[in-house]
């Protein structure tokens, strides 16, 4: 397989359409990412970046379009960990009765055997992912009891004690700490040089200013796609946001 | 039974144990309980108190049928359980009507359809006995069918324990690698009509949903480990049957709705006195 073109590309989703009973939520969206880029996937609030996250991971149907990932179906990609989705903070019930080292270990349940018995290995790369996020010291604290930027962390693990080639981050940054924030940021930068695809949303403009490579702003479909440079223009921003002037998104210092 | 003819507590343990039927009822309560409780810890963790209510109350028919045809009790009451949630899901999908409005309107439905076969079908079915239970009353091929059930529903559950636990936790990360999430979802949903068509025996259709929701609860309130919870879940259910059973015995009173309300006071004292999550927040107090 190294010869044949899904090198090229980690995730390849060409003219996809997501509908649920009907009611259209993503249509003709296309994305293609190589190892090693970063990509922010920037709309309002119902625009479709959840629907993207759940076309790519599969948790929902596509009615149109295809999806390869690493050149394989999503089905297959399933199957060997290669994607690995890092939820909103919101998204999760963080009175749940589990801990840290629990929570890491769900990464490596689609490696186990049935009864999802970990083995050397799998203790291992929980450790070693832990480490990796600094959470040591809260192996075996409830999930409850932890900061925003501690839970973030320990789904960060999560993916990392995965071993997913690709890393779909809903909201990494929002209602996190300094030093949370300092420590994705560093993660991001071992990530790509890993090969590594991130795709992240935000609806922050400045943490894609800082962090991505590639910037999609989608609206139920594509409104641009490419590098920061090119993609933010004003006639794009204003069909991403209905209108809202790019001053008042970017902040007076841009 | 009046008290005052035990005359030591030991009297008070033993000598309803010299009862057979006292004996069968202790012993097949707590396998219900342990099953109930176990599955419990689930069903709360999910959200699903409601779909429990619905699925228990939804079997009444089938176990009428059943009877009618001399089948298995257990088989009827089993497909109109998972009957339920299929039409649940139906309609909910195919109308503009809110999920819990579907629920309850499915679930009375078959409740009432239940009734009135009941009040139709000339048989030997005791309808209070479906309605409360009937633990001190239960016969051997009862007995049988509950022993089996009970373990089919550990075993499931036990197999499953940690994919359910992701499933209840983060169903879009169980997806994401490659784990059967409509197989769980089913999974569940089918010990929680084997658990309802078990726990009726013990405390009848109109409580058991009390059995699948109260001791998880309690558990919820005492700790922050899954598996502590399901341990504490399945420990309180038993202990709630036992007293249940023996209180009913010393004092004259309908069984089911005892075992319920022992079950109801120790998540009352779990609410109170929970060390972490307790109004009193009984640790504080004991380190001064």
């Amino acid at each position: 397989m190294e010869t044949t073109n899904y090198q090229n590309f980690r995730i390849d989703a060409e003219n996809i359409c997501v509908d649920y009973n009907g009611k259209v939520a993503l249509y003709d969206a296309n994305l293609k990412l190589k190892p090693g880029q970063i990509c922010g996937l920037v709309g309002m609030n119902g625009a479709g970046k959840t629907t993207f996250f759940n076309a790519l991971t599969g948790f929902v149907n596509i009615s149109k379009g295809k999806i390869r990932i690493n050149g394989e179906s999503v089905r297959a990609a399933q199957k060997d960990q290669s994607i690995a989705y890092v939820p909103q903070n919101e998204g999760i019930d963080s009175q749940f009765p589990i801990n840290v080292w629990d929570v890491v270990m769900m990464g490596r349940y689609g490696s186990m055997n049935i009864f999802r018995c970990p083995r050397e290995s799998d203790v291992q790369a929980v450790k070693d992912a832990i480490e990796r996020v600094d959470l040591t010291d809260h192996l075996s604290t409830p999930i409850g009891n932890l900061s925003g930027g501690q839970r973030k962390r320990t789904f960060l693990a999560r993916a990392i004690a995965q071993r997913a080639s690709i890393l779909l981050l809903d909201e990494p940054f929002s209602g996190v700490d300094i030093r949370t924030e300092k420590l994705i940021s560093e993660l991001f930068i071992q990530f790509k040089n890993e090969g590594k695809t991130i795709l992240l949303s935000t609806h922050d403009m400045i943490h894609v200013r800082e962090f991505c490579d590639l910037v999609l702003l989608i609206n139920k479909t594509v409104v641009a796609y490419g590098e920061m440079s090119e993609v933010f223009t004003p006639e794009n921003i204003t069909t991403t946001f209905g209108g809202i002037s790019p001053d008042f998104l970017f902040g007076p210092e841009s | 039974m009046a008290l005052c003819s035990f005359l030591t507590l030991d009297s008070l343990i033993t000598d309803p144990l010299t009862h057979e039927f006292m004996r069968k009822a202790l012993l097949i309560s707590s396998l219900v309980a342990a099953v109930c409780g176990f599955l419990s810890s689930y069903l709360t963790l999910k959200g699903w108190a409601l779909m429990g209510d619905a699925v228990s109350h939804s079997v009444m028919p089938g176990v009428v049928v059943a009877y009618a045809l001399g089948l298995p009790f257990s088989f009827g009451a089993f497909i109109f359980g998972v009957g339920s949630v299929a039409l649940i899901g139906f309609i909910k999908q195919k109308s503009r009507v809110k999920e819990d409005t579907v629920i309850g309107l499915v679930f009375t439905g078959f409740f009432a359809l239940g009734i009135v076969l009941v009040s139709k079908i000339k048989s030997n079915i005791d309808l209070h006995s479906i309605l409360f239970g009937s633990p001190l009353g239960i016969s051997l091929s009862d007995v049988k069918q509950t022993i089996f059930i009970s373990f089919l529903v550990v075993i499931l559950l036990s197999v499953f324990r940690k994919d359910l636990m992701l499933y209840c936790f983060d169903p879009r990360h169980a997806k994401t690698v490659g784990i059967n999430v409509f197989f769980l979802h089913y999974l569940l949903l089918t010990c929680l009509s084997l658990a309802a068509v078990v726990g009726l025996q013990s405390v009848g259709i109109i409580l058991v949903v009390a059995m699948l929701i109260t001791p998880g609860a309690t558990a919820y309130l005492l700790t922050d480990k899954f598996d502590n919870m399901t341990i504490i879940s399945v420990f309180s259910a038993i202990t709630s049957s036992l007293i249940g059973i023996y209180v009913s015995f010393w004092f004259d009173l309908e069984t089911g709705g005892s075992i319920v309300l022992a079950q109801t006071f120790i998540f009352l004292f779990a609410f109170l006195f929970a060390p972490r999550y307790g109004i009193f927040k009984l640790k504080k107090i004991f380190a001064g």
